[in-house]
């Protein structure tokens, strides 16, 4: 369970991107984060695994506090912290295996990694939830030759190896077509209730957010001003969450009216 | 899922597939790594000697000698005379020779011959063009002078050539059907195309003929190279070291010049 | 407030430009001017020069390829020479490219340690290096290996520590993420990431030193140039065209190998 309170967090001397939020995600539950660019949606999942500083607050994942942790306590904590990217974020030039296994260097050995001579049991495990995804036959491929999609499922095998506590993805579908950014959903919804994970995603897309999560919250300015059901998030509680920017955004967002290709 | 379990082992797929080419070059590079050095005539017995020389030199050179900064100055302002001449020179004569090396402009004859003479000055090492210069036209300046120049050519008839194949054609075709004359549309659409370039080549060889003449020095063609050369042969070790540093601060100096014109030009 | 035709007077240049260009071409003039009227040069001698070189070449002819075996064995020294010194300044280079990228370095005081040795390291040319380690391990084929090595480990190092600033920061933040130790990130995220710059520069930096290997004899560091300066010493003129004979086929055959080892491997 992942417990945010009085989380805030600005760069520099400027206005703060994360005001005071509060937010408590229990064990198997995925969490949609919609909210405006800019919103603090990204900074919000960054301050939970320390890539972004927070300025005050605390965060508590199954009773440990992360804020305070340094060097060694902050890499033991972020092993349980699995992370998705909007990018993918895999090293192009190493193989599929070499890529998913990246989420056991926090376990293994310094020789084990520069050998590649990967646990068996390692090994045994990135088979299966390759298998999982549908990508095991692309192990010794090199990561650059994969589709966009199939790169996306790296990206959460990796995440997955690390036998996290809580995944959070960062846009996880808008490098996507729109075929792959479903199935992507589709199978972090699947994943969160066959590892019994807690999932923070942020996402642009609103449909994709009603359709595959239970719990959607809202962002704007750095403040949660939406937390409820997608039957909640109704078109003033959207104009709410969108107001005051530009209606592109609201148009990536893709606004019920519009019907989602698919 | 079920016949996954064999999967208890994985090996990186090696950099070269098949098996016996990568074991060939393995054996092959182990092989001509022994062989080498083997083969090189080391004579340890002297290099042995090398920490107990190297102590000597040093504390010879410490501190660095500036008192004959006469003998210094005028080796430096020579190498810079050596440096200026020779790339007026080089982009002067590298001018022609790369509008005969360039294929969209000379006829295929002619373009042979000027690709030939960029091959033939790019071919030595600066400092074999020297040392025949030296044997040539006798110590000092001028056989400095010759090779820079030389050596200025290879590199600024090449990239010049290169920068002519590049001009739009649409230029030339717009003024020759004005009915110009030949010499005017190389004024007109051609020189203002590769001017910059010109420019910049000339600030970089300009450098680098300064770092050049340095080195043609060690073997007699001018310049703070022979005084670097004669220092050394007197084993006047702390003259050596501040001839040296002097060259060090030159050659960064004017590396940060041509820098900053290049970028205002390009 | 209409301007009669008269006035619309028209010219290539504002008035602050052609000032500029006058001034520029002014210093140019004058620094040409001052470096042909004071350097050091015995006019006789360059209007002589023509004709020197000319004999110079007709004392060549034709080539005397005698002591061919000696020449190829020298080739194959100098090779060897080129080879292991490359090999030796790849090692080396690699700490000290990782200290002096910005992104990698680990303080302020390893940054200036790493720019130091480049910057040292890149300023001294080849054969200088070669001198002081001639004096320091005695001639032969040691000194020219530790002079190129010296003078590689500059360039080598900063073009390396280049691509190490340029690598794409994303598979870094996902591998902290993931709880990965330093030294970890840096052998999954960055090494990937660096090794098609490292092969394009190390077959690089191979081929000039082929070149650079050919002139360390001059100062007796070993190679093909210690026949080079023996022949001409003793005005073989015959032997020394076979001499150079020999490196342009050497200088052709390194640019060969390097093109196509860039071609394979990247």
């Amino acid at each position: 369970m992942l417990k945010i309170s009085n989380l805030v967090k600005r760069y520099g001397n400027g206005e703060p991107v994360l005001r005071d939020l509060n937010l408590e995600v229990p064990d198997e539950s995925v969490v949609s984060i919609i909210g405006a660019s800019g919103a603090g949606k990204s900074t919000l999942l960054r301050c939970i695994n320390r890539l972004v500083e927070p300025t005050s607050g605390s965060i508590e994942l199954n009773g440990v506090e992360l804020t305070g942790l340094r060097h060694n306590d902050l890499r033991h904590a972020r092993r349980h912290i699995g992370m998705i990217f909007q990018g993918f974020n895999l090293v192009d030039r190493l193989t599929v295996m070499e890529n998913v296994q990246c989420g056991r260097l926090g376990y293994i050995p310094y020789w084990r990694a520069a050998l590649r001579r990967y646990p068996a049991e390692d090994i045994d495990r990135a088979f299966h939830l390759m298998e999982r995804v549908g990508i095991a036959h692309y192990a010794d491929k090199r990561a650059d030759e994969l589709s966009g999609g199939e790169r996306q499922r790296v990206g959460v095998v990796r995440a997955l190896m690390q036998e996290p506590e809580i995944l959070l993805a960062d846009e996880p579908t808008a490098s996507l077509d729109p075929v792959s950014s479903r199935q992507i959903m589709e199978l972090l919804q699947n994943l969160a209730a066959e590892f019994k994970l807690p999932v923070l995603i942020n996402i642009h897309n609103v449909n994709e957010a009603k359709e595959f999560t239970q719990r959607i919250v809202g962002m704007r300015f750095g403040r949660l001003i939406f937390d409820g059901t997608p039957a909640d998030l109704d078109e003033q509680a959207m104009g709410e969450v969108y107001s005051g920017t530009q209606s592109e955004e609201q148009g990536e967002g893709k606004t019920p009216s519009q019907p989602v290709v698919s | 899922m079920s016949d996954s379990a064999v999967h208890r082992a994985w090996r990186k797929p090696p950099f070269i597939r098949n098996p016996i080419v990568r074991w060939v070059m393995l054996v092959a590079c182990v092989g001509y790594a022994v062989w080498a050095l083997y083969t090189l005539p080391f004579d340890w017995d002297r290099v042995a000697q090398g920490m107990e020389r190297a102590a000597r030199i040093f504390s010879g050179a410490f501190p660095p000698n500036f008192s004959r900064s006469e003998l210094l100055i005028d080796g430096f302002l020579e190498s810079l005379k050596i440096a200026i001449v020779s790339t007026l020179l080089g982009v002067l004569l590298s001018v022609p020779i790369a509008f005969m090396a360039a294929r969209n402009i000379a006829a295929k004859p002619v373009y042979l011959l000027g690709r030939g003479l960029i091959i033939f000055a790019r071919s030595f090492h600066p400092v074999i063009v020297a040392i025949l210069f030296v044997k040539a036209v006798g110590f000092g300046p001028v056989a400095g002078i010759l090779t820079l120049t030389l050596y200025s050519i290879g590199f600024v008839a090449k990239m010049l050539a290169e920068r002519i194949e590049e001009i739009d054609m649409g230029q030339l075709e717009a003024l020759r059907s004005t009915g110009t004359g030949h010499l005017a549309m190389l004024q007109y659409a051609v020189l203002p195309q590769i001017m910059p370039r010109q420019i910049g080549l000339a600030m970089y060889q300009l450098d680098s003929n300064l770092r050049a003449s340095a080195v043609v020095g060690i073997v007699g063609a001018g310049g703070i190279g022979s005084t670097l050369m004669n220092a050394f042969g007197r084993y006047d070790y702390d003259f050596a070291l501040a001839i040296t540093i002097v060259i060090i601060a030159a050659i960064l100096v004017s590396e940060a010049v041509s820098g900053r014109i290049r970028r205002n030009i390009w | 407030m209409t301007q009669s035709v008269a006035d619309r007077a028209w010219s290539r240049y504002s008035p602050r430009q052609r000032w500029i260009r006058f001034a520029s071409m002014a210093a140019v003039a004058l620094a040409v001017f001052w470096s042909v009227a004071t350097i050091d040069i015995i006019w006789p001698w360059v209007w002589d020069a023509p004709v020197q070189i000319a004999d110079l070449l007709s004392r060549m002819v034709p080539p005397d390829f005698s002591s061919i075996h000696a020449i190829v064995w020298a080739l194959i020294e100098t090779v060897n020479i080129a080879t292991i010194a490359t090999v030796l300044a790849v090692v080396v280079s690699l700490p000290v490219a990782y200290i002096s990228a910005q992104n990698t370095t680990p303080n302020k005081a390893t940054l200036w340690l790493g720019r130091f040795i480049l910057v040292s390291s890149r300023s001294v040319n080849t054969l200088i290096w070669a001198l002081l380690f001639v004096a320091i391990f005695g001639p032969g084929v040691v000194a020219g290996i530790v002079a190129i090595m010296f003078r590689s480990v500059g360039f080598l190092g900063k073009l390396i520590g280049e691509a190490i600033e340029e690598i794409d920061r994303k598979p870094v933040e996902a591998l902290e993420a993931t709880g990965a130790s330093h030294a970890k990130v840096i052998l999954y995220a960055i090494v990937p990431q660096v090794v098609p710059a490292f092969f394009a520069v190390s077959v690089l930096r191979w081929d000039i030193n082929l070149r650079e290997s050919t002139v360390l004899g001059l100062v007796g560091a070993g190679g093909i140039g210690v026949i080079l300066q023996g022949a001409i010493d003793t005005l073989d003129w015959r032997t020394v065209a076979t001499v150079l004979i020999a490196i342009v086929v050497l200088v052709i055959m390194g640019e060969a190998i390097s093109a196509w080892l860039r071609k394979k491997v990247i």
